[in-house]
């Protein structure tokens, strides 16, 4: 086989593996009943994997190729084990293996939803829930993770060996939560998602050749989750993650630099992608559950409908944003909201929203909150106070293309 | 599995009043028989206040004996439980309803099975 052939098989079989990397793993974790121990061994039998198959072929059940030759891997290690006094649960792990370990494995039960549950538990921390999910589920090696966060790869794998320790050590089960924790659990799970989404948005520039695409994981998880759990905010994540992401292509002027909403050329925005998170954010409202997700996908789908930006139905999103704000308000939201309201009824009426106390004060250092006021003061046409609402988001601001941005704004105010 | 659950509070929150104090007497005692309903009390006692405290160090063969606990912390060990469950999920679920929980922290730790 020509070199290249090698490399292109070697590719399509990681994508092979990587796509059943969450039910391979799911499975045997619930077979094995360790989670560390699953891991192991499905790290071996895809390691196996990636050896034969770019040459003898990819083979009819590619999951069922893998769980055998995991399960045999668990054999020879419990067996390896065998010669120190075993505790009764490996010695009947042993006797199960030996008993089924040349049958062949048709059906894979579906355990992604324990695997995604499991990873995303709140007693692990939230990077460590970020790294395990991107790891079992997604199926990403600790390079690319480590890579995708900008964490040097022996620190992302000692995130990873703590959070396996942890799993087991306290004893996390390994299941779906029942329907009275199901909120609160799945709400952590939801953070996960749009937190690696939201990490894959923010670096659209850059390395990006390098760097795993984030977003696309993340809507492909959400995706799953969606399938296996139709909860209203779980369709409502989704569709905030594929109207965010139409835009991907139009916040990235020529230069690199960043164009706001208002100045994007709309006919960049993915329309089957639009198309997709209008009628999820319109199923997911049907059911009469709003959630966060649900109301931010909503903004979204009403920026989305507008033509341009002079048609955008700003009422509609101020109210979106009041709603959010009654069912989970933050700072961030009110000034959002503020920034709504300026749009349908001025920047005076913006301004005093936006310097309300409640608003001002936690977000006193926040850049954004700075930029926001310093646009509206450009446009109710108060230069000198533009110019140094801009400098004080300068003073603040940590992304370089938000800073030229800023920077440029700065500029237009200053004669 | 065994989890130990360390009851942290403020002091300073403590009952002042002989009724609150035996409305908080009654809740702990509550909670106790819920455990031993449910099968997974093992142990649990409350603990006198900080100021009778004393820790003990020895260092380069030499024992150190102060007044007082290890650190000075925001809020204090109060008490603890010791119960039996199937996973985290279930000790979680029996922290939250230590009364101490609403003021204060519930620290969940797992024995380690020498086995």
């Amino acid at each position: 086989m020509q070199p290249g052939g090698y490399l292109d098989a070697r590719r399509a079989v990681e994508a092979t593996v990587r796509e059943r990397a969450g039910r391979v793993l799911g499975g045997l974790v619930r077979y094995l009943g360790d989670f560390a121990l699953a891991e192991d061994v499905y790290q071996d039998a895809v390691a196996r994997a990636l050896e034969r198959w770019p040459v003898n072929g990819v083979p009819a059940n590619p999951a069922g190729w893998l769980v055998t030759t995991a399960r045999r891997a668990a054999l020879d290690r419990l067996r390896h084990h065998a010669v120190r006094a075993a505790k009764a649960p490996d010695l009947a792990l042993l006797a199960r293996l030996e008993h089924d370990v040349d049958d062949d494995v048709l059906d894979i039960p579906d355990e992604r939803l324990a695997l995604l549950f499991t990873c995303c538990h709140p007693a692990l921390s939230e990077e460590a829930r970020v790294a395990l999910t991107l790891r079992t589920l997604g199926g990403l090696q600790t390079a690319e993770i480590a890579r995708s966060f900008l964490v040097p790869e022996p620190t992302m794998a000692q995130r990873l060996v703590r959070a396996r320790r942890k799993i087991a050590d306290a004893g996390i089960p390994f299941r779906v939560p029942g329907r009275d924790e199901l909120p609160e659990r799945l709400s952590s799970v939801l953070a996960v998602l749009y937190l690696v989404f939201n990490e894959g948005y923010a670096s659209t520039s850059g390395d990006g050749l390098f760097r795993v695409d984030l977003s696309a994981e993340a809507i492909r998880l959400t995706r799953v989750l969606t399938e296996l759990l139709p909860e209203p905010e779980v369709r409502g994540l989704l569709a905030l993650m594929r109207l965010t992401d139409a835009r991907r292509d139009a916040r990235v002027g020529h230069d690199g630099g960043l164009v706001t909403l208002e100045e994007q050329d709309r006919g960049r925005w993915d329309a089957a992608a639009i198309a997709e998170g209008i009628a999820l954010v319109r199923g997911a409202l049907a059911d009469r559950r709003p959630g966060p997700y649900q109301l931010q996908a909503a903004i979204a789908a009403v920026h989305a409908e507008a033509r341009t930006a002079a048609e955008t139905d700003w009422w509609q999103i101020v109210g979106l944003y009041t709603a959010l704000a009654t069912l989970a308000g933050t700072p961030v939201v009110s000034l959002n909201r503020a920034a709504a309201l300026a749009m349908a009824a001025g920047p005076e009426v913006g301004l005093a929203a936006m310097d309300r106390p409640e608003v001002a004060g936690p977000l006193a250092d926040y850049h954004l909150w700075h930029a926001a006021r310093a646009d509206l003061l450009r446009r109710a046409g108060r230069r000198d106070a533009a110019a140094a609402a801009y400098r004080e988001a300068l003073a603040r601001v940590t992304n370089p293309v938000e800073r030229r941005y800023l920077e440029a704004r700065l500029a237009a105010v200053t004669p | 599995m065994q989890y130990l659950l360390l009851i942290y509070e403020d002091e300073a929150l403590s009952p002042t009043t002989d009724e609150a104090r035996t409305a908080m007497m009654g809740a702990y005692f509550a909670y106790t028989k819920e455990l031993r309903d449910a099968g997974v009390f093992v142990g649990g006692d409350a603990l006198h206040p900080i100021a009778t405290a004393t820790t003990v160090r020895v260092r380069d063969g030499r024992a150190t004996t102060t007044d007082g606990p290890f650190a000075e912390t925001k809020e204090q060990l109060g008490g603890y439980y010791l119960i039996n469950v199937p996973d985290l999920d279930a000790a979680l679920k029996w922290a939250a309803k230590i009364p101490a929980a609403h003021t204060g922290s519930v620290e969940v730790r797992p024995i380690v099975d020498f086995g």
